[in-house]
């Protein structure tokens, strides 16, 4: 074997070229660190911090510490209510939370799993200070009849672990019964499965609606001359200038009650005066103001891919005996399928996690499931919940896009 | 030239505006006989894909009509007008094997499967292609994609095909030996041929008759070895070929020939091809193989001399560049024959050359007009 190249000053050759390119990765590196921290903080963490509150449940084991490790000993299948010690260490545990003032928390989670919980501990809470020696269980039932209750201490031993899938099943209309078994929630109870079918659904019309008043329009731009479709582009591209919720508010403006577009119909003489259409704060509304705000998502891919598709094609189609229907179908289209996939893909992705514009126009009958997370944020504090739901949400759109990538291919999407 | 009667396309009169301010075509009249291949030659911007886009209904004409077989064709739309058109960059349909582009033709006329398979089958052997019906055109070289264009505006059987540049993208190998291939097919099918180029060796190659276009007017319509030899004016003898050009003075004009003086003075006699009268400015044309040097006494009305500028040796030939009346281009081969004429570089020679060789044409577009 020949001996192994060096440099003039000696070094193998192989040594100093991975050297030389060791400087330039790590240049490259640091040029991108400043964005990966920021993502870092900005959206990865929040996304491991969402999968972890959809499933973290230490609050029981936090608040009643020592009747969650006496409750290990009973046999929550038999029909025989736990012992005196566990309702000894379970007075003790909630004269200890009220004074630690975190009762409340216990409470607000346990009333998740069944209703009457949270009134039942905050009127437990300062009661049971009054309890001081045995008869314990006695005492507490006396305080509340629930006390005497079995599924009561099944759910809390069922909830004294650190990981619960109660959320989830909520989030699917589901729950725990009193025995541990998963059963759909009372009828009146079920809204989130409808509602993230009305999402997805309304989702997908919204798409179909931006498909079909878009491609004409990307046709244009991409055909048109140059001075005519920098213009359209313009307008195209408007929408991007002026703020959402403008955008949104000016949409309530034309189509309200009282709206100009009702006005105008009443004036022309199309309907009578109490015969005033509802087309807002309901599901027109969101068609309407959410297909106008995707718009551009649909526009622009879609003209990329028409701007690369050359005249000619469509001129040889038409050379060789092909109508222009046939032309467009056979010839045109299939080309812009990547287009076509990617600015489909983009305005539904959007669509099904949109909040902003359905809530407000939405009324009762056109909000979406994000609407509802983020009332569990801010309003009912269900966390958990919200982070459940939005984990599914998460789930949707990546099994849509590993859809779309086994049927289209992800590399021939163009988004721009 | 082509009787009415038996003329596959006829353009009569036609002139083309863009933008209302400048005709692009001007009053072209062209009579295209069956079974011709005829060659739009011109430079760029000279309004040769224009004509092409107006004959297969891509581009209307301002003024006048065209017809094909007789029938005007200005309100049939293209795909009735069965015109196979083979684009400079070859259209084949991205998303369809080369199987699935030839039989779109067919299948848009509707027939059945089996006729499909046999005539597609047919035109790929055709271009020599029979085992890549199965590649999409990305997978196809150049020269293979080029094929595949030219099998596609054929396999429909159309009475016309129209070409345009159909081999500027390909490398001068290439080039040849499709120029050749194309020609073949032309010949053993019998279809009407209208090429576009501004190559003018590849329209000497393969024409039956060229139009010369520029400025939107055909400058001259004729078969390769007229335009080359009897070129009409100024611009089609520089245009094709080599040529040499000397301005000069018309001094008499007699009969068909014509006596000029060169800007030093000199004198010589031409054939007066496009000139009417004494005084007039001209262009004389001389094309480089025609020149004589040291020439005997058969060439006595024209004799001039020049100064030998540059030799370039080229084998079979030697190429030298004189200056001659003020010319300094003025380009000589010399046959590297045993007893060849020894040039050396700064020497003045004696030329000459007979007089029909040398054609009195129009002023043309550098020289001013006389004074
Ligand atoms: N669609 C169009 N709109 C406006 N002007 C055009 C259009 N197409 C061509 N022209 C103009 O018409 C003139 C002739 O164009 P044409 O394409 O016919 O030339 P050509 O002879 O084919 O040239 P080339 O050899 O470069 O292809 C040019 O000046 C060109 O700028
Ligand atoms: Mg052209």
């Amino acid at each position: 074997m020949a001996h192994e190249l060096t440099t003039a000053d000696g070094v193998p050759l192989r040594i100093s070229l991975e050297r030389a390119l060791l400087r330039s990765r790590i240049r490259a590196a640091l040029l991108v660190v400043p964005l990966m921290a920021f993502l870092l903080f900005a959206f990865i963490l929040p996304i491991f911090d969402m999968l972890y509150r959809s499933v973290e449940n230490s609050i029981v084991a936090q608040v009643l510490p020592e009747t969650v490790v006496v409750l290990r000993d009973w046999d929550e299948t038999g029909d025989a209510l736990p012992d005196e010690t566990v309702f000894e260490t379970a007075v003790a545990d909630i004269q200890a939370a009220f004074k630690a003032k975190t009762l409340g928390r216990l409470a607000r989670r346990l009333n998740y799993e069944k209703p009457g919980m949270a009134s039942l501990l905050r009127k437990s809470g300062r009661r049971s200070l009054r309890i001081t020696e045995a008869p314990w269980s006695e005492q507490l039932i006396k305080i509340d009849r629930k006390w005497g209750d079995i599924n009561l201490w099944r759910l809390i031993k069922r909830e004294s672990d650190h990981v619960t899938e109660s959320y989830f099943l909520a989030a699917v209309d589901m729950r725990l019964d009193d025995l541990g078994a998963v059963s759909w929630q009372p009828e009146n109870r079920q809204i989130y499965l409808q509602l993230f079918w009305k999402t997805v659904w309304m989702s997908g019309l919204i798409t179909i609606l931006c498909l079909l008043l878009g491609y004409p329009v990307a046709f244009l731009l991409a055909t048109l001359p140059l001075r005519t479709s920098n213009l359209l582009m313009v307008l195209v591209l408007l929408p991007f200038w002026t703020s959402l919720l403008v955008r949104t508010t000016s949409w309530i403006a034309l189509l309200q009650h009282e709206g100009v577009l009702n006005d105008l119909m009443v004036v022309v003489g199309l309907i009578s005066d109490d015969g005033r259409l509802q087309m807002i704060h309901n599901k027109i509304g969101t068609f309407v103001a959410m297909t106008h705000i995707l718009l551009p998502f649909m526009i622009l891919p879609l003209y990329s891919v028409m701007k690369t598709i050359p005249p000619s094609y469509m001129r040889a189609a038409r050379s060789l005996g092909a109508t222009p229907f046939t032309a467009f179908v056979r010839v045109y289209l299939p080309n812009t399928v990547s287009g076509i996939g990617a600015g489909s893909i983009l305005v539904f992705i959007l669509s099904i996690g949109y909040y902003i514009t359905p809530a407000l126009v939405g009324g009762r009958t056109g909000t979406f499931i994000s609407n509802f997370i983020a009332s569990h944020v801010s309003v009912t504090l269900n966390w958990g919940l919200a982070a459940a739901l939005g984990v599914i949400l998460l789930a949707l759109v990546l099994a849509l896009y590993l859809l779309y990538d086994r049927i289209v291919g992800i590399d021939n999407m163009k988004l721009g | 030239m082509p009787d009415a009667q038996e003329a596959l396309v006829a353009f009569e009169g036609v002139q083309k505006t863009y933008d209302g301010r400048q005709l692009v075509v001007r009053d072209l009249n062209l009579d295209i006989a069956r079974g011709e291949f005829l060659t739009m030659l011109g430079p760029s911007g000279s309004g040769k894909t224009t004509c092409l886009m107006m004959l297969a209904g891509f581009e209307t004409p301002t003024h006048g009509r065209i017809l094909l077989k007789g029938t005007e064709l200005n309100r049939v739309p293209p795909h009735r007008r069965g015109i196979g058109m083979v684009f400079q960059n070859y259209a084949l349909f991205p998303h369809m094997t080369v199987y699935e582009n030839l039989a779109f033709p067919l299948e848009v006329r509707g027939m059945s499967r089996a006729e499909i398979e046999t005539k597609v089958a047919r035109a790929l052997d055709m271009v020599r292609l029979p085992v890549f019906g199965g590649r999409r055109p990305a997978q196809l070289s150049g020269g293979q994609q080029q094929r595949v264009a030219v099998a596609r505006a054929l396999v429909f059987e159309p009475d016309l095909v129209l070409m345009d540049e159909p081999l500027g993208a390909l490398d001068k190998n290439l080039r040849e030996e499709m120029q050749y291939e194309i020609k073949h097919i032309h010949e053993s099918l019998g279809v009407t041929v209208v090429y576009v180029t501004h190559d003018q060796s590849e329209a000497l190659t393969m024409s039956n008759r060229i139009a010369v276009f520029d400025d939107g007017v055909i400058q001259q319509l004729a078969t390769p070895d007229v335009l080359y030899e009897k070129p009409e004016n100024a611009f089609v003898a520089q245009f094709i070929g080599e040529n040499n050009r000397l301005t000069a003075r018309v001094k008499e004009l007699d009969g068909s020939f014509c006596t000029v003086e060169l800007e030093d003075g000199q004198k010589v006699r031409a054939l007066s091809v496009n000139v009417s009268g004494a005084g007039e400015i001209t262009t004389l044309s001389l094309r480089p193989e025609r020149v004589v040097i040291g020439p005997g006494q058969d060439f006595a009305d024209n004799r001039i001399s020049g100064r030998v500028e540059e030799l370039i040796y080229l084998g079979d030939h030697i190429r030298a560049r004189l200056t001659v009346a003020g010319n300094d281009s003025f380009i000589v081969k010399v046959a590297n024959a045993h007893d060849h004429v020894r040039l050396s570089q700064g020497s003045e020679v004696p030329l000459g050359w007979a007089s029909e060789d040398c054609r009195a044409l129009d002023a043309g577009v550098g020289n001013a007009a006389p004074a």
